[in-house]
Protein backbone atom coordinates (compact mmCIF):
# COMPACT_ATOMS: atom_id res chain seq x y z
CA UNK A 1 0.00 0.00 0.00
CA UNK A 2 1.18 3.45 -0.74
CA UNK A 3 2.19 6.00 1.78
CA UNK A 4 0.04 8.68 0.15
CA UNK A 5 -3.02 6.57 0.54
CA UNK A 6 -2.25 5.92 4.17
CA UNK A 7 -1.80 9.62 4.73
CA UNK A 8 -5.15 10.23 3.11
CA UNK A 9 -6.85 7.81 5.47
CA UNK A 10 -5.12 9.37 8.44
CA UNK A 11 -6.16 12.88 7.51
CA UNK A 12 -9.78 12.10 6.94
CA UNK A 13 -9.79 9.93 10.07
CA UNK A 14 -8.42 12.84 12.05
CA UNK A 15 -11.23 15.15 11.06
CA UNK A 16 -14.04 12.66 11.70
CA UNK A 17 -12.25 11.85 14.94
CA UNK A 18 -12.34 15.50 15.93
CA UNK A 19 -16.12 15.44 15.53
CA UNK A 20 -16.39 12.32 17.68
CA UNK A 21 -14.21 14.00 20.28
CA UNK A 22 -16.48 17.05 20.48
CA UNK A 23 -19.55 14.89 20.90
CA UNK A 24 -17.74 12.66 23.37
CA UNK A 25 -16.72 15.58 25.54
CA UNK A 26 -20.38 16.58 25.63
CA UNK A 27 -21.23 13.13 26.99
CA UNK A 28 -18.47 13.37 29.58
CA UNK A 29 -19.42 16.81 30.83
CA UNK A 30 -22.98 15.77 31.57
CA UNK A 31 -21.86 12.45 32.97
CA UNK A 32 -19.43 14.12 35.32
CA UNK A 33 -21.92 16.69 36.53
CA UNK A 34 -24.91 14.38 36.92
CA UNK A 35 -23.74 10.78 36.73
CA UNK A 36 -25.98 10.08 33.75
CA UNK A 37 -25.25 9.17 30.16
CA UNK A 38 -27.27 11.59 28.10
CA UNK A 39 -28.39 9.53 25.17
CA UNK A 40 -30.06 12.58 23.69
CA UNK A 41 -26.63 14.07 23.05
CA UNK A 42 -26.66 12.96 19.42
CA UNK A 43 -29.92 14.81 18.79
CA UNK A 44 -28.29 18.12 19.58
CA UNK A 45 -25.68 17.27 16.99
CA UNK A 46 -28.49 16.67 14.50
CA UNK A 47 -30.25 19.88 15.53
CA UNK A 48 -27.07 21.85 14.89
CA UNK A 49 -27.02 20.84 11.24
CA UNK A 50 -30.75 20.90 10.61
CA UNK A 51 -31.42 24.25 12.28
CA UNK A 52 -28.55 25.79 10.36
CA UNK A 53 -30.28 24.60 7.23
CA UNK A 54 -33.55 26.08 8.40
CA UNK A 55 -31.99 29.49 8.88
CA UNK A 56 -30.19 29.23 5.54
CA UNK A 57 -33.09 28.14 3.40
CA UNK A 58 -36.22 29.34 5.12
CA UNK A 59 -34.66 32.27 6.96
CA UNK A 60 -32.51 33.27 3.98
CA UNK A 61 -29.68 34.14 6.31
CA UNK A 62 -26.08 34.00 5.15
CA UNK A 63 -24.04 31.09 6.50
CA UNK A 64 -22.03 33.17 8.98
CA UNK A 65 -25.28 34.34 10.60
CA UNK A 66 -27.16 31.05 10.36
CA UNK A 67 -24.52 29.16 12.32
CA UNK A 68 -24.61 31.18 15.56
CA UNK A 69 -28.40 31.24 15.38
CA UNK A 70 -28.47 27.47 15.04
CA UNK A 71 -26.08 27.03 17.96
CA UNK A 72 -28.30 29.30 20.03
CA UNK A 73 -31.46 27.37 19.14
CA UNK A 74 -29.86 23.99 19.82
CA UNK A 75 -28.42 25.18 23.11
CA UNK A 76 -31.80 26.54 24.11
CA UNK A 77 -33.34 23.17 23.36
CA UNK A 78 -30.66 21.53 25.51
CA UNK A 79 -31.59 23.89 28.32
CA UNK A 80 -35.26 23.22 27.83
CA UNK A 81 -34.60 19.50 27.85
CA UNK A 82 -32.89 19.77 31.23
CA UNK A 83 -35.64 21.96 32.64
CA UNK A 84 -38.57 19.91 31.39
CA UNK A 85 -37.26 16.37 31.45
CA UNK A 86 -34.42 16.10 33.93
CA UNK A 87 -35.06 18.60 36.71
CA UNK A 88 -38.69 17.78 37.54
CA UNK A 89 -37.77 14.17 38.28
CA UNK A 90 -38.71 13.30 41.84
CA UNK A 91 -36.41 10.35 42.19
CA UNK A 92 -33.52 10.84 39.87
CA UNK A 93 -32.03 7.36 39.95
CA UNK A 94 -29.49 6.79 37.16
CA UNK A 95 -31.71 4.26 35.41
CA UNK A 96 -34.68 6.66 35.37
CA UNK A 97 -32.53 9.42 33.98
CA UNK A 98 -31.01 7.26 31.29
CA UNK A 99 -34.43 6.12 30.15
CA UNK A 100 -35.62 9.71 30.08
CA UNK A 101 -32.72 10.75 27.89
CA UNK A 102 -33.48 7.89 25.51
CA UNK A 103 -37.12 8.93 25.43
CA UNK A 104 -36.09 12.52 24.89
CA UNK A 105 -33.89 11.54 22.00
CA UNK A 106 -36.72 9.63 20.32
CA UNK A 107 -39.02 12.60 20.81
CA UNK A 108 -36.58 15.12 19.38
CA UNK A 109 -35.85 12.87 16.42
CA UNK A 110 -39.54 12.39 15.78
CA UNK A 111 -40.24 16.10 15.87
CA UNK A 112 -37.34 16.69 13.50
CA UNK A 113 -38.77 14.16 11.08
CA UNK A 114 -42.18 15.86 11.16
CA UNK A 115 -40.59 19.23 10.63
CA UNK A 116 -38.00 18.44 7.98
CA UNK A 117 -39.09 15.16 6.51
CA UNK A 118 -36.86 12.17 5.87
CA UNK A 119 -34.70 13.68 3.18
CA UNK A 120 -30.99 14.16 3.43
CA UNK A 121 -29.82 17.73 3.16
CA UNK A 122 -26.52 19.41 2.50
CA UNK A 123 -25.02 22.51 4.02
CA UNK A 124 -22.59 24.34 1.74
CA UNK A 125 -18.92 24.12 2.80
CA UNK A 126 -17.72 27.16 4.75
CA UNK A 127 -15.03 28.12 2.28
CA UNK A 128 -15.21 26.38 -1.05
CA UNK A 129 -14.59 22.88 -2.24
CA UNK A 130 -11.16 23.31 -3.79
CA UNK A 131 -9.07 20.44 -2.39
CA UNK A 132 -5.73 21.28 -0.83
CA UNK A 133 -2.70 19.07 -1.34
CA UNK A 134 -0.98 17.82 1.80
CA UNK A 135 2.01 15.66 0.95
CA UNK A 136 0.59 13.24 -1.54
CA UNK A 137 -2.89 13.41 -0.07
CA UNK A 138 -5.61 15.99 -0.41
CA UNK A 139 -7.99 17.49 2.08
CA UNK A 140 -10.95 19.79 1.75
CA UNK A 141 -11.01 23.22 3.34
CA UNK A 142 -13.88 21.93 5.46
CA UNK A 143 -11.50 19.46 7.10
CA UNK A 144 -9.38 22.37 8.23
CA UNK A 145 -12.45 24.11 9.59
CA UNK A 146 -13.29 21.01 11.57
CA UNK A 147 -9.82 20.68 13.05
CA UNK A 148 -9.54 24.40 13.79
CA UNK A 149 -12.95 24.75 15.42
CA UNK A 150 -12.39 21.60 17.47
CA UNK A 151 -9.06 22.87 18.76
CA UNK A 152 -10.64 26.19 19.67
CA UNK A 153 -13.49 24.54 21.55
CA UNK A 154 -11.18 22.21 23.42
CA UNK A 155 -9.02 25.15 24.46
CA UNK A 156 -12.06 27.13 25.61
CA UNK A 157 -13.26 24.12 27.52
CA UNK A 158 -9.94 23.69 29.25
CA UNK A 159 -9.94 27.35 30.20
CA UNK A 160 -13.45 27.12 31.58
CA UNK A 161 -12.82 24.06 33.72
CA UNK A 162 -9.44 25.07 35.09
CA UNK A 163 -9.49 28.84 35.29
CA UNK A 164 -13.00 30.03 36.05
CA UNK A 165 -14.80 29.66 39.35
CA UNK A 166 -17.87 28.27 37.61
CA UNK A 167 -15.80 25.61 35.85
CA UNK A 168 -14.05 24.67 39.07
CA UNK A 169 -17.43 24.44 40.77
CA UNK A 170 -18.56 22.05 38.08
CA UNK A 171 -15.51 19.86 38.67
CA UNK A 172 -16.24 19.98 42.39
CA UNK A 173 -19.82 18.82 41.74
CA UNK A 174 -18.52 16.02 39.56
CA UNK A 175 -16.28 14.85 42.38
CA UNK A 176 -18.60 15.26 45.36
CA UNK A 177 -22.05 16.79 45.00
CA UNK A 178 -22.81 16.89 48.69
CA UNK A 179 -19.60 18.70 49.57
CA UNK A 180 -20.22 21.04 46.66
CA UNK A 181 -23.60 21.90 48.14
CA UNK A 182 -21.99 22.52 51.51
CA UNK A 183 -19.70 25.21 50.12
CA UNK A 184 -22.70 26.94 48.59
CA UNK A 185 -22.66 25.63 45.04
CA UNK A 186 -26.16 25.27 43.64
CA UNK A 187 -25.82 21.78 42.22
CA UNK A 188 -28.94 22.01 40.06
CA UNK A 189 -27.60 25.10 38.39
CA UNK A 190 -24.42 23.22 37.57
CA UNK A 191 -26.46 20.42 36.04
CA UNK A 192 -28.20 22.98 33.84
CA UNK A 193 -24.82 24.44 32.86
CA UNK A 194 -23.56 21.03 31.89
CA UNK A 195 -26.52 20.58 29.54
CA UNK A 196 -25.96 24.02 28.06
CA UNK A 197 -22.29 23.39 27.36
CA UNK A 198 -22.85 19.91 26.01
CA UNK A 199 -25.67 20.84 23.68
CA UNK A 200 -23.73 23.84 22.41
CA UNK A 201 -20.69 21.68 21.70
CA UNK A 202 -22.78 18.96 20.13
CA UNK A 203 -24.54 21.39 17.83
CA UNK A 204 -21.25 22.91 16.70
CA UNK A 205 -20.00 19.42 15.90
CA UNK A 206 -23.15 18.79 13.89
CA UNK A 207 -22.73 22.02 11.97
CA UNK A 208 -19.09 21.70 11.02
CA UNK A 209 -19.47 18.11 9.87
CA UNK A 210 -22.67 18.64 7.88
CA UNK A 211 -21.01 19.98 4.70
CA UNK A 212 -18.96 16.75 4.45
CA UNK A 213 -21.43 14.07 5.43
CA UNK A 214 -24.82 15.63 4.72
CA UNK A 215 -27.43 15.80 7.43
CA UNK A 216 -30.86 14.35 8.09
CA UNK A 217 -33.28 13.96 10.97
CA UNK A 218 -31.63 10.73 12.08
CA UNK A 219 -27.89 11.47 11.91
CA UNK A 220 -27.89 11.94 15.66
CA UNK A 221 -28.12 8.24 16.43
CA UNK A 222 -24.91 7.20 14.77
CA UNK A 223 -22.94 10.33 15.62
CA UNK A 224 -24.14 10.14 19.21
CA UNK A 225 -23.05 6.54 19.56
CA UNK A 226 -19.66 7.27 18.03
CA UNK A 227 -19.21 10.16 20.42
CA UNK A 228 -20.22 7.92 23.29
CA UNK A 229 -17.60 5.45 22.11
CA UNK A 230 -14.96 8.21 22.12
CA UNK A 231 -15.97 9.14 25.66
CA UNK A 232 -15.68 5.52 26.79
CA UNK A 233 -12.22 5.21 25.25
CA UNK A 234 -11.34 8.38 27.13
CA UNK A 235 -12.70 7.03 30.40
CA UNK A 236 -15.42 9.73 30.51
CA UNK A 237 -12.83 12.44 30.97
CA UNK A 238 -13.96 15.83 29.79
CA UNK A 239 -10.49 16.64 28.57
CA UNK A 240 -7.57 15.24 26.66
CA UNK A 241 -8.32 11.55 27.03
CA UNK A 242 -11.67 11.83 25.27
CA UNK A 243 -10.09 13.90 22.50
CA UNK A 244 -7.53 11.16 21.97
CA UNK A 245 -10.39 8.65 22.14
CA UNK A 246 -12.23 10.46 19.36
CA UNK A 247 -9.15 10.73 17.18
CA UNK A 248 -8.19 7.09 17.68
CA UNK A 249 -11.71 6.04 16.78
CA UNK A 250 -11.82 8.29 13.71
CA UNK A 251 -8.49 7.05 12.43
CA UNK A 252 -9.26 3.37 13.04
CA UNK A 253 -12.57 3.77 11.27
CA UNK A 254 -10.99 5.44 8.32
CA UNK A 255 -8.19 2.88 8.09
CA UNK A 256 -10.66 0.04 8.47
CA UNK A 257 -12.91 1.45 5.79
CA UNK A 258 -9.96 2.00 3.48
CA UNK A 259 -8.01 -1.19 4.06
CA UNK A 260 -10.70 -3.73 4.82
CA UNK A 261 -14.04 -2.60 3.53
CA UNK A 262 -16.10 0.53 3.93
CA UNK A 263 -19.00 -1.72 4.85
CA UNK A 264 -17.33 -2.35 8.20
CA UNK A 265 -16.86 1.30 9.05
CA UNK A 266 -19.52 1.51 11.73
CA UNK A 267 -18.88 -1.99 13.00
CA UNK A 268 -15.34 -0.97 13.93
CA UNK A 269 -16.56 1.63 16.39
CA UNK A 270 -18.86 -0.79 18.11
CA UNK A 271 -16.30 -3.57 18.27
CA UNK A 272 -13.96 -1.12 19.99
CA UNK A 273 -16.76 -0.01 22.30
CA UNK A 274 -17.63 -3.56 23.32
CA UNK A 275 -14.02 -4.62 23.78
CA UNK A 276 -13.34 -1.64 25.99
CA UNK A 277 -16.43 -2.13 28.08
CA UNK A 278 -15.40 -5.75 28.63
CA UNK A 279 -11.71 -5.30 29.19
CA UNK A 280 -11.02 -1.75 30.29
CA UNK A 281 -14.26 -0.10 31.44
CA UNK A 282 -12.20 2.64 33.09
CA UNK A 283 -11.08 3.79 29.63
CA UNK A 284 -7.88 3.34 27.71
CA UNK A 285 -5.89 5.63 29.98
CA UNK A 286 -7.80 5.29 33.21
CA UNK A 287 -6.17 3.83 36.27
CA UNK A 288 -8.11 1.53 38.52
CA UNK A 289 -9.57 3.74 41.22
CA UNK A 290 -7.35 4.39 44.18
CA UNK A 291 -7.00 7.34 46.45
CA UNK A 292 -5.51 8.40 49.73
CA UNK A 293 -7.87 8.76 52.62
CA UNK B 1 -27.94 32.99 67.25
CA UNK B 2 -29.01 29.46 66.37
CA UNK B 3 -31.96 27.73 67.92
CA UNK B 4 -33.39 24.29 67.24
CA UNK B 5 -36.89 23.77 68.59
CA UNK B 6 -38.30 20.27 68.85
CA UNK B 7 -36.65 19.18 65.67
CA UNK B 8 -37.43 15.76 64.23
CA UNK B 9 -35.48 14.35 61.32
CA UNK B 10 -35.88 11.08 59.49
CA UNK B 11 -33.47 9.10 57.31
CA UNK B 12 -35.99 7.23 55.27
CA UNK B 13 -37.91 5.44 58.02
CA UNK B 14 -35.27 5.87 60.69
CA UNK B 15 -36.25 8.45 63.26
CA UNK B 16 -32.79 9.99 63.64
CA UNK B 17 -33.57 13.10 65.72
CA UNK B 18 -36.29 13.12 68.33
CA UNK B 19 -37.50 16.48 69.59
CA UNK B 20 -34.06 18.00 69.65
CA UNK B 21 -33.95 21.45 71.19
CA UNK B 22 -30.70 23.30 71.42
CA UNK B 23 -29.36 26.80 71.54
CA UNK B 24 -26.18 28.55 70.49
CA UNK B 25 -25.39 32.10 71.55
CA UNK B 26 -23.15 34.32 69.49
CA UNK B 27 -19.43 33.71 70.10
CA UNK B 28 -19.96 30.44 71.91
CA UNK B 29 -18.27 27.13 71.29
CA UNK B 30 -20.73 24.35 71.92
CA UNK B 31 -19.99 20.68 71.54
CA UNK B 32 -22.23 17.71 70.83
CA UNK B 33 -21.00 14.47 72.27
CA UNK B 34 -22.43 11.00 71.98
CA UNK B 35 -21.75 7.57 70.63
CA UNK B 36 -21.74 6.57 66.97
CA UNK B 37 -25.20 6.79 65.53
CA UNK B 38 -26.51 9.03 68.29
CA UNK B 39 -27.49 11.67 65.74
CA UNK B 40 -24.67 14.19 66.07
CA UNK B 41 -23.95 14.35 62.37
CA UNK B 42 -27.66 14.45 61.64
CA UNK B 43 -28.00 17.61 63.72
CA UNK B 44 -25.34 19.31 61.62
CA UNK B 45 -26.88 18.08 58.40
CA UNK B 46 -30.29 19.24 59.51
CA UNK B 47 -28.90 22.71 60.13
CA UNK B 48 -27.12 22.65 56.75
CA UNK B 49 -30.36 21.42 55.14
CA UNK B 50 -28.69 18.35 53.68
CA UNK B 51 -31.21 16.19 55.57
CA UNK B 52 -33.94 18.70 56.30
CA UNK B 53 -36.02 18.54 59.47
CA UNK B 54 -39.45 17.00 58.99
CA UNK B 55 -40.90 18.92 61.89
CA UNK B 56 -39.83 21.53 64.37
CA UNK B 57 -38.03 24.80 63.81
CA UNK B 58 -34.48 25.70 62.92
CA UNK B 59 -34.00 29.39 63.58
CA UNK B 60 -30.93 31.37 62.64
CA UNK B 61 -30.95 34.91 64.00
CA UNK B 62 -34.66 34.43 64.57
CA UNK B 63 -35.56 33.50 61.02
CA UNK B 64 -36.72 30.07 59.98
CA UNK B 65 -34.13 28.30 57.80
CA UNK B 66 -35.32 24.71 57.74
CA UNK B 67 -36.98 24.99 54.32
CA UNK B 68 -33.97 26.44 52.51
CA UNK B 69 -31.60 24.67 50.09
CA UNK B 70 -28.05 23.90 51.27
CA UNK B 71 -26.46 26.69 49.25
CA UNK B 72 -28.83 29.25 50.80
CA UNK B 73 -27.74 28.18 54.26
CA UNK B 74 -24.13 28.90 53.34
CA UNK B 75 -25.21 32.28 52.02
CA UNK B 76 -26.69 33.11 55.41
CA UNK B 77 -23.33 32.50 57.07
CA UNK B 78 -23.44 28.88 58.21
CA UNK B 79 -20.62 26.71 56.91
CA UNK B 80 -20.10 23.06 57.60
CA UNK B 81 -16.82 21.15 57.71
CA UNK B 82 -18.21 17.72 56.87
CA UNK B 83 -17.33 14.41 58.39
CA UNK B 84 -14.45 12.72 56.61
CA UNK B 85 -13.30 16.15 55.36
CA UNK B 86 -14.67 15.72 51.83
CA UNK B 87 -12.19 18.03 50.20
CA UNK B 88 -12.28 18.12 46.41
CA UNK B 89 -9.41 15.72 45.90
CA UNK B 90 -8.82 16.18 42.18
CA UNK B 91 -8.51 19.95 42.64
CA UNK B 92 -5.57 21.92 43.99
CA UNK B 93 -5.46 23.33 47.50
CA UNK B 94 -5.91 26.80 46.11
CA UNK B 95 -8.90 25.78 43.99
CA UNK B 96 -10.50 24.15 47.02
CA UNK B 97 -10.15 27.38 48.95
CA UNK B 98 -11.44 29.38 46.01
CA UNK B 99 -14.53 27.19 45.92
CA UNK B 100 -15.04 27.86 49.61
CA UNK B 101 -15.57 31.44 48.51
CA UNK B 102 -17.82 30.41 45.62
CA UNK B 103 -20.79 32.50 46.74
CA UNK B 104 -18.59 35.52 47.29
CA UNK B 105 -17.29 35.21 43.72
CA UNK B 106 -20.88 34.90 42.53
CA UNK B 107 -21.69 38.08 44.42
CA UNK B 108 -19.05 39.86 42.40
CA UNK B 109 -16.52 40.21 45.17
CA UNK B 110 -13.05 40.83 43.81
CA UNK B 111 -10.41 38.15 43.60
CA UNK B 112 -8.02 40.42 45.49
CA UNK B 113 -10.22 40.67 48.56
CA UNK B 114 -10.94 36.95 48.51
CA UNK B 115 -7.26 36.19 48.24
CA UNK B 116 -6.58 38.39 51.25
CA UNK B 117 -8.77 35.99 53.19
CA UNK B 118 -6.95 33.10 51.63
CA UNK B 119 -3.72 34.51 53.03
CA UNK B 120 -5.41 34.60 56.39
CA UNK B 121 -6.24 30.92 56.10
CA UNK B 122 -2.62 30.31 55.18
CA UNK B 123 -1.49 32.11 58.29
CA UNK B 124 -3.74 29.86 60.38
CA UNK B 125 -2.46 26.76 58.59
CA UNK B 126 0.99 27.52 57.15
CA UNK B 127 1.22 24.00 55.79
CA UNK B 128 -1.52 24.73 53.30
CA UNK B 129 0.50 27.57 51.87
CA UNK B 130 3.44 25.28 51.21
CA UNK B 131 1.10 22.99 49.33
CA UNK B 132 -1.14 25.47 47.61
CA UNK B 133 -0.53 24.09 44.10
CA UNK B 134 -0.73 20.48 45.19
CA UNK B 135 -3.81 18.35 44.53
CA UNK B 136 -5.84 18.01 47.72
CA UNK B 137 -6.08 14.22 47.39
CA UNK B 138 -2.32 13.84 47.64
CA UNK B 139 -2.10 15.38 51.10
CA UNK B 140 -2.15 13.66 54.47
CA UNK B 141 -5.37 13.31 56.45
CA UNK B 142 -4.39 16.11 58.80
CA UNK B 143 -3.62 18.46 55.96
CA UNK B 144 -6.92 17.61 54.30
CA UNK B 145 -8.70 18.42 57.54
CA UNK B 146 -6.95 21.78 57.66
CA UNK B 147 -8.01 22.35 54.08
CA UNK B 148 -11.60 21.42 54.85
CA UNK B 149 -11.65 23.95 57.69
CA UNK B 150 -9.92 26.54 55.53
CA UNK B 151 -12.44 25.98 52.76
CA UNK B 152 -15.33 26.57 55.16
CA UNK B 153 -13.66 29.71 56.51
CA UNK B 154 -13.36 31.16 53.00
CA UNK B 155 -17.12 31.73 53.05
CA UNK B 156 -16.58 33.99 56.08
CA UNK B 157 -19.11 32.11 58.18
CA UNK B 158 -20.66 33.51 61.31
CA UNK B 159 -21.37 29.99 62.47
CA UNK B 160 -19.01 27.12 61.82
CA UNK B 161 -20.26 23.53 62.09
CA UNK B 162 -17.50 20.97 62.53
CA UNK B 163 -18.07 17.26 62.20
CA UNK B 164 -15.43 15.09 63.88
CA UNK B 165 -12.42 17.18 62.95
CA UNK B 166 -10.09 14.95 64.98
CA UNK B 167 -11.17 11.68 63.37
CA UNK B 168 -8.22 9.52 62.45
CA UNK B 169 -5.62 12.18 63.11
CA UNK B 170 -2.43 12.14 65.15
CA UNK B 171 -2.71 13.85 68.57
CA UNK B 172 -0.32 16.64 67.60
CA UNK B 173 -2.41 17.56 64.58
CA UNK B 174 -5.57 17.44 66.66
CA UNK B 175 -3.95 19.87 69.06
CA UNK B 176 -3.08 22.21 66.24
CA UNK B 177 -6.60 22.12 64.86
CA UNK B 178 -8.16 22.79 68.24
CA UNK B 179 -5.71 25.64 68.79
CA UNK B 180 -6.90 27.20 65.54
CA UNK B 181 -10.55 26.83 66.53
CA UNK B 182 -9.84 28.62 69.76
CA UNK B 183 -8.00 31.34 67.91
CA UNK B 184 -10.93 31.77 65.51
CA UNK B 185 -13.35 32.35 68.32
CA UNK B 186 -11.00 34.72 70.13
CA UNK B 187 -9.95 36.81 67.17
CA UNK B 188 -12.97 36.71 64.91
CA UNK B 189 -15.75 35.85 67.30
CA UNK B 190 -16.80 32.87 65.17
CA UNK B 191 -19.51 30.80 66.79
CA UNK B 192 -18.70 27.10 66.65
CA UNK B 193 -20.79 23.96 66.92
CA UNK B 194 -18.41 21.05 67.33
CA UNK B 195 -19.28 17.39 66.97
CA UNK B 196 -16.63 15.16 68.49
CA UNK B 197 -15.88 11.61 69.46
CA UNK B 198 -12.94 12.86 71.42
CA UNK B 199 -15.16 14.17 74.21
CA UNK B 200 -12.35 15.18 76.52
CA UNK B 201 -10.66 17.44 73.99
CA UNK B 202 -14.00 18.84 72.88
CA UNK B 203 -15.16 19.70 76.40
CA UNK B 204 -11.82 21.34 77.11
CA UNK B 205 -12.32 23.68 74.20
CA UNK B 206 -16.05 24.25 74.43
CA UNK B 207 -18.05 26.50 76.75
CA UNK B 208 -21.04 24.21 76.86
CA UNK B 209 -22.05 20.82 75.67
CA UNK B 210 -25.00 18.60 74.85
CA UNK B 211 -24.97 14.83 75.25
CA UNK B 212 -26.89 12.86 72.67
CA UNK B 213 -28.17 9.33 72.88
CA UNK B 214 -30.20 7.60 70.15
CA UNK B 215 -31.43 10.84 68.68
CA UNK B 216 -32.34 12.53 71.95
CA UNK B 217 -30.56 15.10 74.02
CA UNK B 218 -30.19 13.51 77.42
CA UNK B 219 -27.97 16.01 79.14
CA UNK B 220 -26.74 19.55 78.77
CA UNK B 221 -24.55 21.89 80.74
CA UNK B 222 -21.36 23.84 80.85
CA UNK B 223 -18.23 21.95 79.95
CA UNK B 224 -17.12 21.95 83.56
CA UNK B 225 -20.43 20.47 84.71
CA UNK B 226 -20.35 17.78 82.06
CA UNK B 227 -16.77 16.85 82.84
CA UNK B 228 -17.77 16.28 86.44
CA UNK B 229 -20.91 14.35 85.62
CA UNK B 230 -20.56 10.71 86.56
CA UNK B 231 -22.45 9.37 83.54
CA UNK B 232 -20.43 11.45 81.14
CA UNK B 233 -17.24 10.37 82.82
CA UNK B 234 -18.11 6.73 82.57
CA UNK B 235 -19.51 6.71 79.07
CA UNK B 236 -17.45 9.29 77.23
CA UNK B 237 -14.35 10.16 79.19
CA UNK B 238 -13.50 6.61 80.17
CA UNK B 239 -12.23 7.53 83.61
CA UNK B 240 -14.63 6.47 86.30
CA UNK B 241 -14.16 2.88 87.36
CA UNK B 242 -15.36 3.09 90.94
Amino acid sequence: MQFDQLLQYLLSGLSTGAIYALIGIGFSIIYNATGIINFAQGEFVMLGGMVTLLFLETGKLPLWAAIPCAVAVSTASGMLFERLAIRPLRQPTPINLVIITIGGSILIRGLAMLLWGKDTHAIPPFSGEEPLAVGGATILPQHLWILGVTLLIIAANKYYFYHTISGKAMRACAYNRRAAGLVGIDVRRMVLFSFIISSAMGSVAGIIVAPLTMTAYDVGIMLGLKGFCAAIIGGMSSGGATVVGGLVLGILESLGAGLISSGYKDAIAFIILLLLLFIRPQGLFGKAQSERV
Amino acid sequence: MLRLKKVNTYYGKVHALKNVTLLLAEGEIVTLIGANGAGKTTILNTISAVTPASSGEVLFNDSQISALAPDRIVKLGISQVPEGRQVFKPLSVEDNLDLGAYLRYRNGESKASIHTDMDQVFSLFPRLQERRKQLAGTMSGGEQQMLAIGRALMAKPKLLLLDEPSMGLAPLIVQEIFRVLNQLRREQGTTILLVEQNARAALKLADRGYVLETGKIILEGTSAQLMENADVKRAYLGKDKG
